[in-house]
């Protein structure tokens, strides 16, 4: 097989006049599978594991005053193929909706050729979390090429474009970008009520936004530190900051 | 955002309509800091005042002037030079002047802004397009060939203060040879001779700087 | 650059009165860190340096140049998508205090619409740049060259002052990144074509961190 799939997946969540979250539409395409469990919406198959080829997209809707939380079940591994693989997420969040989307993360494998790209169009009195973490390469391997954007607005104005390019090993393993983080990863928050003040750690930082927002980035030897990293991030994020000790 | 700086604003009599800006120049350990806190003590009650600092490394300079409650923290800022005290006040004195001018912003109707230099040597000298008038700093512990040798600091600056003259005897220095040859390279721009310790006040230099301000209308 | 227009070198100079030389591009940081020591920890400092920020900026001038050359108006649609893809507090006062800079220098050098637009505003660094160069009449590729070349030399110049190091080395060093330099700047003033939504957004996670570590530091000798 040449050509790989483009699966087209779409999840719109939209409340009901009781303000109840419906899932109005679930979705699936060929392998690229969305289901429904009692507290979040799972991705299976080709969102997973992007296939050099492979073309997929996933359109998510959360509806004013809706709720949706995205996972997955396992982590997604970009492998190599005959052509550059690609995933689009495209979501838009009315007021008073909230999207939290926090699939496992992405492993890029020796030799990938990965596109993820990430469109969000919040209404304002939106609220997001959106998590994203990348491993640089299965234990003990280089990572192939990853380009992850992620493009979000807030009532029509760009509140957060983020690029993270692994090309050339110069440039991302430079003391500038990743250093030698084997992980990478990000949280931004955006609605009400989240700090206002940086915050810094060991590979980890708390920037707040211009617009309604907060950014986490950490960097990490590997997953499970990155995880830590950012869960103690999020904490501080959200107005928490007794919980951690101040490292600034 | 203030006026334009392309032209020349050392003129004789400093501009109209916004304070007097006041360098503070001098080497390092001369005792900059000390007389500005001394100035802004004797001047804060007479004019309305404010500081900027240009610290070399620290914002020791800022932050001594807060310790000392000479005057309140908003009026007080600290400029980083990125090594290179001189460039801050001479080549590039955009950080400078983007710290006056939000002091200005902060505090309509201004008096005077000293800028303190982040320590010196003698060729220092202020930009005229920083400092409408500047004070140079010796201390008399630095050797009392120092006015001899002159410099642009010490040749040109409006005052040049000959400090801690109360060291004099202990350091070996000769008062009325550093007057006579400061007055010889000053073409009669005046010298005064000062010591915070028995004159805390530094009644003559305040008294030059009152000299130096354009007095707004009561 | 159209190689000998003398007005867009002054541009590049680092003798512009801008007040570039009190930021180190985070360099004073990560020589803090100990993430850079001598010429070669530099190099690959400064490599990454400028295929993230460098590309940004590059591209956020040039994109500005671009916008100058038309019916200037407003900037803050471009101001706010410098501020979008800036995520570090610290890197955005850092960028709009040279901005403000640029633009007074820029004001008192020449006369231009677009730096008229700007007035009174504290706009990102690359804004002023793109505006600055338009007015001294240069076109997208050479706000790009110069938000480029000057993003480099300003952290080498700073590197240079906080190591000691040889000047002459470090000069050699930089030379050694010239293609890098011409080659992200052709992407850049490329990228500019396009819309302002697309522009590159490549992000420096290491960067923004030392960036806010050194807001908070006591003892800097840059402001950035």
């Amino acid at each position: 097989m040449t050509r790989g799939y483009t699966p087209r997946a779409a999840v719109t969540a939209e409340a009901d006049a009781a303000g109840r979250t419906r899932l109005t539409r679930l979705r699936s395409d060929g392998p690229l599978a969305v289901r429904a469990t009692a507290d979040a919406v799972y991705l299976v198959g080709a969102a997973a594991s992007p296939l050099g080829g492979d073309d997929a997209a996933l359109d998510l809707a959360v509806g004013p005053g809706a709720r949706l939380a995205i996972r997955s079940a396992a982590t997604a591994l970009a492998l190599p193929g005959p052509a550059p693989s690609r995933t689009t997420v495209r979501a838009t969040v009315g007021a008073g909706g909230r999207l939290d989307y926090a699939p496992e993360p992405t492993v890029a494998a020796r030799g990938c050729h990965h596109h993820a790209k990430a469109l969000v169009d919040l209404a304002e009195g939106a609220s997001l979390r959106w998590v994203d973490e990348l491993i640089l390469g299965r234990h003990a391997e280089p990572p192939g090429r990853h380009t992850s954007r992620f493009d979000v607005t807030y009532a029509g104005r760009p509140l957060l474009r983020h690029e993270l390019v692994l090309d050339d090993p110069a440039v991302y393993g430079s003391t500038a970008v990743l250093a030698d983080a084997r992980a990478v990863g990000s949280v931004l928050l955006a609605g009400p009520d989240l700090a206002t003040d940086p915050f810094t750690a060991e590979g980890l930082s708390v920037l707040p936004l211009v617009g309604p927002g907060v950014l986490i980035t950490a960097t990490a030897p590997d997953s499970a530190a990155l995880r830590r990293r950012l869960a103690d991030a999020e904490t501080y994020a959200r107005g928490l900051p007794e919980t951690i000790s101040h490292h600034t | 955002m203030g006026g334009h700086f392309g032209s020349d604003e050392h003129t004789a009599s400093p501009v109209v309509g916004r304070a007097l800006r006041l360098g503070i120049g001098g080497p390092v350990g001369s005792g900059k800091t000390a007389l500005t806190a001394a100035l802004c003590r004797s001047l804060r009650d007479e004019l309305d005042l404010a500081v900027v600092t240009n610290d070399i490394y620290t914002t020791e300079d800022a932050d001594f002037l807060r310790r000392e409650a000479v005057l309140a923290d908003d009026r007080i800022t600290a400029v980083r030079t990125g090594a290179c005290p001189h460039t801050a006040i001479r080549d590039d004195i955009s950080a400078n002047l983007d710290a006056v001018e939000e002091l200005e912003a902060r505090h309509p109707g201004l008096d005077l802004v000293i800028v303190e230099s982040g320590g010196d040597n003698l060729t220092a000298l202020f930009s005229r397009g920083l400092a409408d008038r500047q004070i140079f700093v010796l201390d008399v512990a630095g050797g009392d060939d120092v006015p001899r040798k002159g410099g642009l600091g010490v040749a040109a600056a409006d005052l040049l203060v000959i400090n801690k003259t109360d060291l004099a005897e202990f350091v070996g220095s000769d008062l009325a040879l550093m007057e006579s040859d400061a007055a010889r390279v000053r073409d009669g721009r005046p010298v005064i001779l000062n010591s915070l310790r028995t004159d805390p006040a530094a009644t003559g230099i305040a008294a030059w700087v009152r000299s130096v301000v354009p007095v707004a209308a009561p | 650059m159209a190689g000998t227009d003398a007005a867009l070198l002054l541009l590049a100079d680092s003798r512009l009165p801008a007040g570039g030389h009190a930021h180190s591009g985070g360099v004073e940081p990560a020589v803090a860190a100990g993430a850079v020591t001598d010429v070669a920890d530099l190099t690959v400092f400064l490599r990454g340096r400028l295929a993230t920020a460098g590309l940004v900026a590059a591209a956020l001038a040039a994109a500005a140049c671009a916008h100058a050359a038309g019916p200037a108006d407003a900037f803050d649609a471009l101001d706010a998508e410098a501020d979008a893809r800036t995520p570090s507090p610290a890197q955005r006062r850092a960028a709009r205090a040279q901005g403000r800079s640029l633009l007074r220098a820029a004001r008192a050098t020449w006369a231009h619409p677009a730096l008229d637009a700007l007035a009174g505003t504290a706009p990102h660094h690359p804004v002023a740049l793109g505006a600055a160069t338009a007015a001294a009449g240069g076109g997208p590729g050479d706000a790009a060259s110069i938000a480029a070349f000057t993003g480099v030399t300003g952290g080498a110049s700073a590197a240079v002052r906080l190591l000691g190091l040889d000047p002459l080395a470090v000069n050699r060093a930089v030379a050694g990144l010239a293609a890098d330099i011409d080659a992200v700047a052709a992407r850049a003033a490329d990228a500019a074509r396009g819309p302002w939504a697309e522009l590159p957004a490549a992000s420096a996670p290491v960067l923004d961190l030392y960036a806010e570590l050194h807001a908070g530091a006591d003892l800097r000798l840059f402001e950035s």
